[in-house]
């Protein structure tokens, strides 16, 4: 092979692993539960593709509460994800020093440990006579009937922790760029602490941020293991909706039905998001 | 001839400007950093005053605490002890955003997600000048840096000088009591540094702001600068005009830093009135101003720059400082050639022969040479 050749055939030589990769367990699957959400029929007599678009009417008729509830949690944990990680971040980055790593490290420690394991552990720390609710009552600080779990709050604490170092580091590695002498140009221009954090810190770090939006809102929408751990019948995401269509009562259109319908939504509000923000802004900087 | 005090430079050249009170005082400034568990004293004790409108250059080697210096002065730094003084007022312990001086970073640290426009209007707006002022005097700045037509770039759209200028401008906007520039010039090609240079020089002229520039190439200070401070290990060696400080070097470091020059050290043979004959060796004699410290039998470094030297193969006549040497190296460098010859003693001279007329080499390698000069082109060095 030509020398020439060679280094133009390098690139879609690195890619191909990668292509295969996604053309195997992202298109095809898509492509079948596109397939499957437009099926008529049962588990028992099988399914036979009639452009049954009613799986979607019928989804979103039945399940609407479950999703504007999930798209609540979602953004809710969000947020709390933001006020809790932004100075997490900030102070790693900017007051980190030389243990700037053991920090991050520290950060992902409890990452280490299953998904489900930390969200049942959760659980106990949330039980309604359990360790933190339990000596509160003794001492009578709280009413006896007063419970966390299976509340909203149990299952958007839940996400909001368990997605927290998908926020924080994007947002670290945004405010780590920063240069210092940028923010001391902005001391030497008259700007005071409060004025330099809002006039340059901030709007750096915007793209980290979005990009920590993009990896905790999507999986905290879609997210089925908080609220069946975590929440109760008030509680139900349009995830539990979809696990229960496919696994338990085996209604394969709807649950695919369910999964495009969720999917959509996701992409339109993050475009929406991108729009509102300024993509080209954001990645501009980003890609500094 | 006069001043027969070597080194005298280091705090007698007065500022060229006379203004009531000066711009900017350094009173005993020293900065102690901890580093390691170690104390690392930066600046040991540097005492300036800078006049109105003064181009004022801090010139050293990395590390011998000129950036520290002027970082005390923008408020980025405390001093450990000392004070510092704009136009008469005790700053010492004032935050940089309400210092009246303004800074140029080495690296510009442009704001990248501003405009040049947004860039440059930053300090005006957060001093709330109204906002029909803010954009006449944009304006007006962005035209004295050329960078009209380009106020809706963004920093990273632009070219180095681009950048530095638009630094500069996002600076001078502000009108500061003076405008603190750390080696700005650093990142830019050779060219353009020159370039800029001359463009700072005018900019400076033109706005009348008191400049202090922190660099540490020699070539850059002696062009642009009023006053020069040679800094070395946290303290001034020599503060004098570029002339000075070229001509006349005080000490054996500033002669060593600025410029190539030769260092001998000889033995006082005598002293006539003002001047010590040195000697070398058999046939040389070399004469300096004396400082009366210095008695017959006594050693004295003194040092003379390598244009000031002729190189002849026959033994001068006159008044003048004469050595002997063997010619160890001849290099053709166009405008001139530069001679390296060695002493009886072992000590290397460095001369340079204009190639004013002829580009004829005087003498070859191995060739016994005489080397001359005017008395009051050596200096004896503290």
């Amino acid at each position: 092979m030509s020398r020439r050749l060679r280094t133009a055939l390098t690139p879609y030589a690195l890619i191909f692993p990668g292509g295969i990769w996604l053309a195997i367990f992202f298109v095809v699957p898509m492509v079948v539960m596109l397939s499957l959400s437009l099926q008529s029929g049962s588990v028992e007599d099988g399914y036979a593709f009639t452009w049954n678009w009613h799986s979607y009417v019928d989804g979103l008729t039945n399940y609407h509460d479950q999703i504007i509830r999930s798209v609540i949690y979602g953004l809710s944990s969000t947020v709390i994800q933001i006020v809790i990680g932004f100075p997490v971040a900030y102070w790693i980055a900017f007051k980190g020093g030389r243990r700037k790593s053991v920090y991050l490290f520290l950060l992902l420690l409890p990452f280490l440990v299953s998904f489900v394991l930390r969200t049942i552990s959760w659980q106990f720390l949330l039980s309604d006579n359990g360790m933190l609710l339990g000596p509160l009552k003794g001492i009578g600080l709280l009413p006896e009937d007063f419970r966390v779990l299976a509340t909203p709050y149990a299952v958007i604490g839940g996400l909001a922790y368990n997605f927290l170092p998908f926020m924080v580091l994007p947002m670290y590695v945004a405010l780590e760029r920063i240069d210092p002498r940028v923010l001391e140009a902005a001391q030497d221009l008259y700007a005071s602490r409060f004025q330099t954090f809002l006039r340059v810190v901030l709007p750096l770090s915007l793209p980290g941020v979005f990009a920590g939006v993009l990896m905790t809102f999507v999986p905290a929408t879609s997210d089925y293991v908080n609220a069946s751990v975590l929440g109760g019948t008030n509680t139900t995401m349009i995830g539990n909706v979809i696990q229960n269509q496919y696994l338990i009562t085996q209604d394969y259109p709807t649950a695919s039905a369910l999964s495009f319908t969720l999917m959509a939504l996701l992409l339109v509000g993050i475009f929406a998001y991108a729009r509102a923000l300024g993509t080209e802004d954001v990645l501009e900087v980003a890609a500094r | 001839m006069t001043d027969i005090q070597a080194g005298t430079g280091a705090v007698v050249a007065a500022a060229p400007v006379s203004a009531d009170v000066p711009a900017i005082e350094l009173d005993s400034v020293v900065k102690d950093y901890v580093s390691h568990g170690e104390v690392v004293q930066a600046v040991k004790g540097v005492s300036l005053s800078i006049a109105e409108g003064e181009f004022f250059s801090l010139l050293g080697p990395s590390g011998c605490g000129k950036t520290t210096t002027m970082r005390m002065i923008a408020g980025f730094e405390e001093p450990t002890r000392g004070s510092v003084r704009l136009r008469g007022e005790d700053v010492t312990n004032v935050p940089p955003n309400r210092r009246d001086v303004n800074m140029v970073f080495q690296s510009y640290a442009l704001f990248p997600h501003m405009s040049v426009w947004e860039n440059v209007a930053f300090g005006l707006k957060r001093k709330k000048v109204p906002a029909d002022e803010i954009k006449r005097r944009v304006g007006d700045i962005l035209e004295v840096v050329d960078l009209v037509g380009r106020e809706k770039r963004r920093p990273r759209e632009m070219s180095g000088g681009q950048q530095q200028r638009v630094a500069l401008a996002r600076a001078l906007v502000n009108r500061p009591r003076a405008l603190l520039l750390d080696e700005p010039l650093g990142a830019l090609d050779l060219k353009l540094r020159q370039a800029m240079q001359i463009e700072l020089k005018r900019i400076q002229r033109d706005v009348g702001i008191t400049f202090v520039y922190v660099t540490h190439d020699q070539n850059e200070a002696l062009t642009m600068s009023d006053r020069i401070a040679v800094m070395n290990d946290g303290l001034v060696e020599q503060l004098a005009d570029p002339r000075e400080i070229y001509e006349r070097p005080a000490t054996k470091f500033v002669a060593g830093f600025i410029g190539t020059s030769n260092l001998l050290s000889g033995t006082v043979r005598q002293v006539t009135g003002a001047t010590a004959v040195l000697s070398f060796g058999a046939g040389d004699q070399v004469m300096v101003p004396a400082d009366g410290t210095a008695g017959v039998g006594d050693t004295v470094d003194l040092t003379v720059r390598p244009e000031k030297i002729t190189i002849s193969t026959e033994q001068p006549a006159g008044d003048l400082s004469i050595v002997r040497g063997t010619v160890a190296e001849v290099v053709y460098l166009g405008t001139y050639n530069s001679y390296t010859v060695v002493l009886a003693d072992g000590a290397d001279i460095t001369v340079f022969q204009q190639n004013a007329h002829d580009s004829t080499i005087t003498a070859g390698r191995g060739d016994t040479v005489w080397l001359s000069w005017q008395p009051r082109h050596s200096y004896a060095l503290r």
